[in-house]
């Protein structure tokens, strides 16, 4: 019999109920209001009062209100059709709700129930199974589907039979399973999940061991992440985190990609709706909105479902990982689900720790970035899940908790600079202070000294020293002015200026600029660093200055034009000429 | 307020705060609005039989005794087409000594829009200032702040805005208007002869604080009205946001909350957020677009009023004095449209966001040659082309007097660029470049 309550308390959207029977953390309950379900979580038992976080708004919600507990915890449906789905914090399909405004109390299917996915078995009848492993496949889109034995599963089963070739829906009993005691079970094509806790069917989580490919020169150069790493990027307003994540997510090379877009600005989510089923995935040439699943939970919406979106998010991820695929979670902005917990823990009034979140926030962000990784599979494939974070920090300023928690979870650091983004030197990522942790990995070392280039490791470095040589020159120059120091520091100054203009920026808004893929890095490094390693002489500052000038601007256009074309080639030949004229 | 058959009434008061009371009742609902000692006011708490509300126009002089009626609803606002051209309180009552509107009463505050609902913005909302139009394009569906020093004239631009911009309503949700102010936009509309679409929602600095907090919801309530049902185009104007989020800090005090930075409480960002998230652009055509206020102290844009606003918005238009020109000017650097790339070239001429680019580098190198001659460094030619490029530039264009149509504004800077730099200097496309420029 299902536990039932009756509302006591109520401050926003944290409830208070009296229940008369068993409770657990996080259970789901639903509040009766005037035949209004409204969806809620458990956050805290004391005696036998329960304080929910209510995922809707709880207007006109009255004491002695009828509260049903449900026994499970928050679960999420996993099954083909989750691909090109646009799911809020609970996973209601956004896209097949009535009306313009969102309702409260309506819950809409996740994934289509009349749709026939052609069904090929991989298990035959007889065969030991045990959670997580592949019964059979349907192709979703381009992409091959696992049927899986559900993650819930404990022990070994027996196929006792599986349905042949063919059409089927969702809901259709593809297999009987049975178990160790002779008990059948039937099994369909979806299961369902509670996404607040981690998959792990899998045989073990090794250190990764290869370079996600992004297409932006300042990570994968620079710092790249590894498949099945993790990264975050903190940065002030107006410096193009979004911008930045959305580039990621046209061009990484990853088989399935979720967005968790949580508590930011709708019309950005919009920008996806529209440009996504439009847009072509560089890898695979089919549409990208064919590899994305989208969950949303705006800004507007309500605050307790905003942080049950990333955990269904990661469940998505975890749940293509567990059919050997390589995934990318962008979850834009973890600030924003720190802040909703921060709501809730203030609203229960417990004793706040900095800026008022709750004390536990840096264990829950780590206990978070910790679901990501690559795995091997029970059955030996390999699976990832790739995750970088965004985190807005109040006033820019990084010394903020949770900034601070996520670089303590988080392997690799993209740091967005004000100044970067005020000159319009966009990626605003900063060369200095941004790291990536895979760089001092020798799995990741091997891998770049033997997948892009003999001494990669060792020019990577070269460059930042480069970069960082030019800060000093040009500390010195401001300090002493333009005539008041040697030639040799403007031309450390420029050297340092023409990395940062040819490669560290990238035009995310020109097609070709926009992706630039391991060959084209490799060679642009190679062109850059080879000017730079050449000495120059000029009679005055201002020579230098506009020959520096004039060499970026060749190799900008270089940029903008396809690789190794024939305008490319004109490009690089009046550079090739000009470097004659001058350098030794 | 009407009688109603049924009235739970209550007659003992179990405490009093500055900005609320509890009472022992039973059957309040959340949100619901009830009259204490003839003030109305909130539940904005039940704990058992207590039930805490917050009394808008403050506690002075509610004696414990005091009589307390449930109306058993939320905030309410009669919607219709007699809105237009009248003044309300924050309650949604004439100041206009004109008769209580007609119409169907709605709730404030009420759900959002679905996401997957919505469109990409994509028209262009032209207000004849070139630091906008030119630098950081508007476009219907978008919500952006002014960010001005208290010294500044914000609530003129916003009035000039309004009524150059092509929209079919315009609603003003003023909160903490000084009397003045408020006479100002009745002026400035009804000699525009806009009046017949315009709508004002005001609260003044001789009105109770925590009042101010109903108005964004009534403004935006009475928009959602003219751009769902009737498929308009409507401007919200919201000055001053910071004087809102002043009173949501008073009651969050007053409720024991534990503040967190700037003593603002922690869900400011969500606060503001449901606020701003009205902004839309809709399948049907109709549109709510956001231009609001936010003074700063001292330019301080890390204050977490500012600071949450900017994460919120799509973008910001920044106030600034300049001395070269002697004018208010939109400061180039510091304001930013996230969707002017929606319009740009698309609804405007070709050569729209290269000029304003050129327009923009050309005015931060006269800045570096600024910061030289401050520092006492000898100056190029090129230094000095760029300062009187800079005084001409803020003149013509940056300043807030201005007043023309964008190809006006293009034009008007391909002369400058003419006058002061040669075609390579300016690193305009060739083509465009070829088309355009002009020869002295």
């Amino acid at each position: 019999m299902k536990t039932t309550g009756k509302v006591i308390g109520i401050v926003s959207n944290l409830v208070t109920v009296q229940v008369d029977g068993p409770v657990s953390e996080n259970e789901i309950c639903y509040i009766d209001l005037d035949g209004t379900a409204l969806m809620s979580e458990v956050i805290k038992v004391s005696g036998d009062k329960a304080s929910v976080q209510v995922y809707e708004s709880t207007r006109g919600l009255k004491n002695g209100a009828k509260v049903e507990f449900e026994g499970r915890m928050l679960e999420i449906t996993l099954g083909p059709g989750l691909l090109s789905s646009v799911y809020d914090g609970l996973q209601n399909n956004l896209a097949t709700m009535d009306g313009v405004f969102l309702r409260r109390g309506e819950y809409t299917q996740p994934l289509d129930g009349a749709k026939l996915w052609d069904f090929t078995p991989l298990a035959s009848v007889g065969d030991k199974v045990i959670a997580a492993d592949w019964l059979g496949e349907v192709k979703e889109a381009w992409l091959v589907h696992k049927i899986m034995v559900p993650f819930s599963f404990k022990g070994e089963f027996t196929v006792k039979s599986i349905v042949p070739e063919g059409q089927y829906t969702i809901a259709q009993t593809i297999a009987v399973l049975t178990d160790e005691e002779g008990q059948d079970v039937e099994v369909s094509m979806t299961q369902r999940w509670p996404v607040k806790r981690a998959i792990r069917n899998y045989r073990e989580k090794p250190r990764p061991d290869k370079v996600m490919e992004t297409g932006v020169r300042c990570i994968d150069t620079l710092n790249p992440i590894a498949e099945g790493g993790t990264g975050f990027i903190p940065g002030p307003f107006g410096c193009g985190k979004t911008v930045l994540q959305h580039a990621i997510a046209r061009q990484a090379d990853a088989d399935v990609i979720v967005m968790a877009a949580c508590g930011e600005r709708a019309n950005e989510v919009v920008e996806i709706f529209t440009e996504f089923p439009e847009l072509i995935d560089p890898h695979t040439g089919r549409f990208l909105m064919e590899r994305t699943t989208i969950v949303c939970n705006t800004s507007n919406m309500p605050v307790a479902a905003r942080e049950a979106s990333v955990y269904t998010a990661m469940t998505i991820c975890e749940y293509y990982r567990s059919m050997g695929l390589k995934c990318l979670l962008l979850a834009d902005s973890t600030s924003r689900w720190a802040q909703a917990l921060r709501e809730m823990s203030n609203r229960m009034e417990e004793l706040p720790g900095a800026d008022a979140f709750p004390v536990d926030l840096s264990s829950i962000i780590s206990g978070f970035y910790a679901r990501a990784g690559k795995v091997v599979l029970n059955n030996g494939s390999t699976g990832a899940i790739t995750f970088i974070g965004t985190v807005s920090p109040a006033g820019g300023n990084l010394k903020e908790p949770v900034t601070e928690s996520t670089k303590k979870a988080a392997r690799c650091f993209y740091a967005l600079e004000q100044a970067r983004a005020d000159q319009k030197r966009y990626p605003a990522v900063s060369p200095m202070d941004s790291y990536s942790k895979y760089l001092e990995y020798p799995e990741i070392q091997g891998w770049l000294e033997e997948n892009v280039e003999k001494g990669w490791v060792d020019k990577v470095s070269t460059f930042k020293r480069m970069i960082r040589q030019g800060k000093e020159a040009s500390d010195q120059i401001n300090i002493l002015g333009d005539d008041g120091v040697p030639v040799s520091y403007h031309e450390t100054f420029w050297k340092a200026e023409l990395l940062d203009f040819t490669f560290l920026q990238q035009d995310g808004f020109d097609a070709i600029d926009a992706l630039c893929p391991w060959e084209r890095q490799r060679y642009m490094l190679d062109l850059v660093l080879d000017i730079c390693s050449r000495s120059f002489e000029f009679e005055d500052y201002e020579k230098c200055r506009n020959w520096f000038k004039e060499i970026i601007n060749l190799i900008r256009q270089m940029n903008y034009l396809p690789f190794k074309g024939e305008e490319f080639e004109k490009f690089h030949g009046q550079l090739e000429i000009i470097l004659e004229q001058n350098g030794k | 307020m009407a009688n109603r058959v049924y009235q739970r009434i209550y007659t003992k008061l179990e405490a009093i705060t500055k900005a609320t009371v509890s009472v022992r009742a039973t059957g309040a609902s959340n949100d619901e609005l009830a009259i204490v000692a003839g003030r109305l006011a909130q539940v904005v708490r039940t704990k058992g039989d207590i039930v805490t509300m917050q009394v808008f126009s403050g506690t002075e002089g509610i004696p414990t005794d005091a009589e307390v009626v449930f109306m058993g609803e939320p905030p309410m606002i009669k919607v219709g087409d007699q809105l237009s051209g009248r003044f309300f309180n924050a309650y949604g009552k004439p100041i206009d000594g004109g008769p209580e509107p007609e119409g169907e009463p709605r709730e404030i505050g009420g759900p959002s829009v679905n996401p997957y609902k919505r469109r990409k913005p994509s028209q262009l909302i032209p207000t004849g200032i070139a630091g906008i139009d030119l630098n950081n394009t508007i476009v219907s569906g978008q919500k952006i702040p002014f960010f001005a020093d208290p010294d500044q004239p914000y609530n003129q631009v916003i009035a000039d805005v309004a009524m150059r911009a092509d929209v079919d309503k315009i609603i003003l949700g003023g909160m903490g208007l000084s009397n003045d102010d408020y006479l100002f936009f009745r002026k400035s509309f009804e000699s525009a002869g806009a009046l017949d679409k315009i709508i004002c929602f005001v609260n003044t600095t001789e009105d109770p604080t925590v009042e101010r907090l109903l108005i964004p919801d009534t403004a935006l309530t009475a928009a959602e009205y003219f751009a769902v049902d009737k498929n308009e185009k409507v401007l919200v104007l919201l000055t001053d946001m910071t004087l809102y989020c002043d009173a949501l800090s008073i009651v969050s005090n007053r409720m024991d909350q534990i503040p967190s930075k700037d003593s603002m409480p922690g869900s400011l960002y969500s606060d503001l957020a449901k606020i701003y998230e009205k902004a839309v652009q809709l399948p049907s055509g109709g549109s709510i677009t956001i231009i609001a206020v936010t003074t700063l102290n001292d330019g301080d844009i890390t204050h977490a009023i500012p600071d949450n606003t900017g994460y919120i918005t799509e973008g910001q238009l920044f106030l600034r004095a300049d001395s070269d020109s002697g004018k208010v000017i939109i400061d180039p650097f510091r304001s930013l449209s996230r969707l002017k790339q929606n319009v740009q070239g698309k609804k405007t001429r070709e050569d729209h966001s290269q000029i304003m680019n050129a327009g923009v580098r050309l005015y931060a190198d006269a800045q570096n040659a600024k910061t030289k001659l401050e520092n006492g460094f000898d100056l190029s030619d090129y230094d000095h082309r760029c300062l009187a490029y800079a005084k001409e530039y803020a003149t013509k264009l940056l300043a807030i007097d201005v007043n023309i149509s964008i190809d006006e504004m293009l034009d008007t800077a391909w002369t400058l660029f003419a006058k002061y730099f040669s075609k390579a200097e300016t690193g305009i496309k060739q083509a465009l470049i070829d088309k355009y420029w002009k020869e002295n």
